[in-house]
């Protein structure tokens, strides 16, 4: 490659003594994805039983008066939130999909093999259904706690003179084979009405989320998010094999641990709040990585943006489709992923 | 997997371990004869196994334990030997007859009959199990063959069986999320159970997984050279495409008939071949029948602990199997693999 092409596929900032590189497609491609879900969040806003131009919407958030005082009401507290959250959890899923699946080398990776969904899954329903007069908000932190912890145990499990990914995804299948056993007979034994309860949390659903949940959800990724990001070079190095990357110097078993903590912490605080939303983990990096390539300092960034837009999509498509009821995100982001994904591979054979 | 010790056994350790794991099955079938709600104790099974007489005890041997114990066996023996063939076909230490989305086929497929039936009875649950998994099985493979994947990425027949899964398990989903009662009567079958398995059943279910067995268990070799890589199969001179096909279809077959018979039984046909490969290595050869073995002995300690735990209460086997199969599993993947 001559030194002209370089720089014209490659974006180069130096500061000091860092430097990042980054392909040049990203940036028109992320001032698309951005444009798209703005577009998205306003048309999904606007959308509902009490209908509001788009217009109008865009007036009310940006605070100015539409001349209807309901249309604060409605656009601020009951659909801003939901919307808000939906693209949040859309964002952290696709980015600890990438991560994850950048670590193991694995293009079936997604944050479900670590035992996260599982594990917060088992939490969930148990809690549904052993103590269904328990008050609602603690639904969160129970799902929360139970990622968290089971992730925990996968690593601690796996770990033997460090972190070989070809055991944590052994032994996170066996945890999690463990947590979904009890999540069945939970659900074989259960009161039917708590089980279909049970049922609606597991395939994942941003309705009647408000703005307390939105609000911990963003504290959380401001944190994740550059830990993320920090991370992309690292991975780089990761997928030139763990031989490669110890003889260029990489502390394998460090990057791994950091890793795997920041994937597990952005999918466990989207599934506490949303619920086990599967696919858009898996799906939102393959779509990235069509689109910007390999390299992780894009595909991250990229994945995130790419997982809140299927998310918000689908959240859309679940309130439309057989309104007044509504289908839950989870169900969407499969009937509407799924399609997408099969176009993706369909695509990559013909280039 | 590359990484799996163990492989370095001379052959008359392996025929004998082999037949250590015959016996041991055999034991075990022995074993599930006797126990349940009724106990009867092994030498009475013996003599009505070979002489049957017309006393309760015999009566309940041949038409409720007998074919029970048959299913197990075939069901966990079929799903292993399906699983074993996906993992070498795709490569991939994650692959397992569910991702040629047959369950999920088979789920789909039975949730709407239900839907629609009302309240059917066993048998219709098995064909509509049956033609379900077929068919997601076969959309499976004709989207991986037009994306290629029958040529080269293997990771593209994954792909392919993980989007119809999920696809598939969104809609059963949404249809178990509309009807309260449909979810009522599924929920036990959708756990994965032996119970109330009867010769009908097996007469209408068997001939798939056998036929099944005897169209992937000679492919053993085939299948070593294919998990070695498709470049290093062509090298050696083997077509590739044929065998894809005809592994596809026996895991379709196998798959197909276990969860027609015994509802989606997870795990067996993840772990088992894994089991497989520590104790044996990567020979094909050698990791089918090892694998057949050991899922049926699988599914058979998970259905007699099934019966047994909280008599006179069943729990599903396919929960209480991954209760007792995973810890021993992680107890292997912490000991043998090494990176």
């Amino acid at each position: 490659m001559s030194a002209s092409e370089a720089t014209r596929t490659w974006l180069v900032a130096r500061a000091g003594g860092l430097s990042v590189r980054l392909p040049r497609r990203v940036v028109p491609v992320a001032a698309v994805l951005l444009a798209l879900l703005v577009l998205a969040a306003v048309l999904s806003t606007a959308q509902g039983e009490y209908r509001i131009a788009p217009f109008d919407v865009v007036k009310t958030v940006l605070g100015l008066d539409t001349g209807d005082p309901n249309h604060a009401l409605v656009v601020r507290q009951f659909r801003l939130p939901r919307i808000v959250l939906a693209a949040l959890v859309g964002g952290a899923l696709g980015m600890s999909g990438a991560v994850l699946q950048g670590m193991t080398r694995n293009g079936l990776a997604e944050p479900g093999i670590l035992g996260i969904s599982q594990g917060a899954g088992l939490a969930a329903v148990a809690f549904l259904t052993l103590a269904p007069s328990a008050p609602g908000a603690l639904l969160q932190w129970v799902a929360l706690l139970g990622g968290l912890f089971t992730a925990a145990a996968v690593y601690l499990l796996a770990w033997k003179d460090g972190a070989s990914p070809v055991r944590l995804i052994l032994v996170g299948i066996g945890v999690s084979a463990v947590a979904t056993a009890l999540t069945t007979y939970l659900i074989v034994l259960g009161d039917i009405t708590d089980v279909q309860r049970a049922l609606l949390w597991l395939t994942g659903s941003v309705y009647g989320r408000d703005w307390e949940h939105v609000k911990s959800l963003a504290i959380w990724l401001l944190v994740l998010a550059p830990a993320a990001l920090l991370g992309a070079r690292a991975l780089n190095v990761q997928a030139l094999g763990e031989p490669a990357a110890r003889s260029l110097g990489q502390r394998v078993n460090l990057v791994r641990t950091w890793l795997v903590v920041v994937a597990v912490a952005l999918a466990c605080g989207a599934v506490a709040v949303a619920g086990a939303i599967a696919f858009v983990g898996l799906v939102a990096p393959h779509a990235a990585r069509r689109l910007v390539g390999p390299s992780h300092e894009a595909l991250l960034p990229v994945s995130a943006l790419l997982g809140a837009l299927l998310l918000l999509v689908a959240d859309l498509i679940g309130r439309t489709v057989i309104a007044p009821s509504q289908l839950p995100v989870g169900i969407v982001t499969a009937v509407v992923g799924a399609p997408y994904l099969i176009y993706l591979l369909l695509r990559e054979r013909r280039s | 997997m590359r990484a799996v010790a163990g492989a370095g056994k001379g052959r008359p350790q392996r025929v004998v371990g082999l037949a250590c794991a015959g016996l041991a099955v055999a034991f075990l079938l022995g074993v599930s004869l006797g126990v349940g709600s009724l106990q009867i104790p092994l030498p009475e099974v013996l003599a009505g196994l070979f002489a049957p007489t017309d006393r309760l005890n015999d009566l309940i041997l041949h038409t409720v334990r007998l074919p029970r114990m048959v299913a197990g066996l075939l069901v966990g023996a079929s799903l292993a030997v399906a699983g074993a063939i996906m993992q070498a076909l795709t490569r991939n230490p994650l692959a397992s007859p569910g991702i040629l989305g047959v369950n999920a086929g088979a789920a789909f497929a039975v949730v709407t009959a239900v839907l629609v039936l009302g309240d059917p009875p066993l048998a219709t649950y098995a064909l509509f199990a049956l033609a379900g998994a077929g068919l997601a099985g076969a959309l499976v493979y004709g989207l991986a063959a037009a994306t290629g994947a029958a040529g080269n990425s293997p990771l593209r027949l994954a792909l392919a069986g993980a989007v119809l899964a999920a696809f598939l398990g969104a809609l059963t989903t949404a249809l178990l999320l509309l009807d309260q009662n449909t979810l009522d009567q599924v929920r036990f079958w959708t756990a994965g159970s032996l119970a109330g398995r009867d010769w009908e059943l097996l007469r209408l279910t068997a001939p798939y997984m056998l036929v099944g067995l005897a169209l992937g268990l000679p492919l053993a070799r085939q299948l070593t050279t294919l998990s070695l890589g498709d470049d290093v199969a062509r090298g050696l001179g083997q077509g590739s495409a044929a065998v894809k096909l005809s592994a596809a279809a026996a895991v379709v077959l196998l798959a197909g008939g276990a969860v027609a018979l015994a509802g989606p039984i997870g795990f067996v046909g993840l772990v088992a071949p894994h089991l497989a490969r520590f104790l044996v290595g990567v020979d094909y050869r050698w990791v089918l029948p090892y694998s057949a073995l050991l899922g049926a002995a699988l599914v058979t300690v998970g259905d007699i602990g099934a019966r047994v735990a909280l008599r006179p209460q069943e729990i599903p086997v396919g929960v209480l199997m991954a209760l007792l199969g995973a810890p021993f599993f992680i107890y292997l993947a912490r000991t043998r693999v090494r990176r």
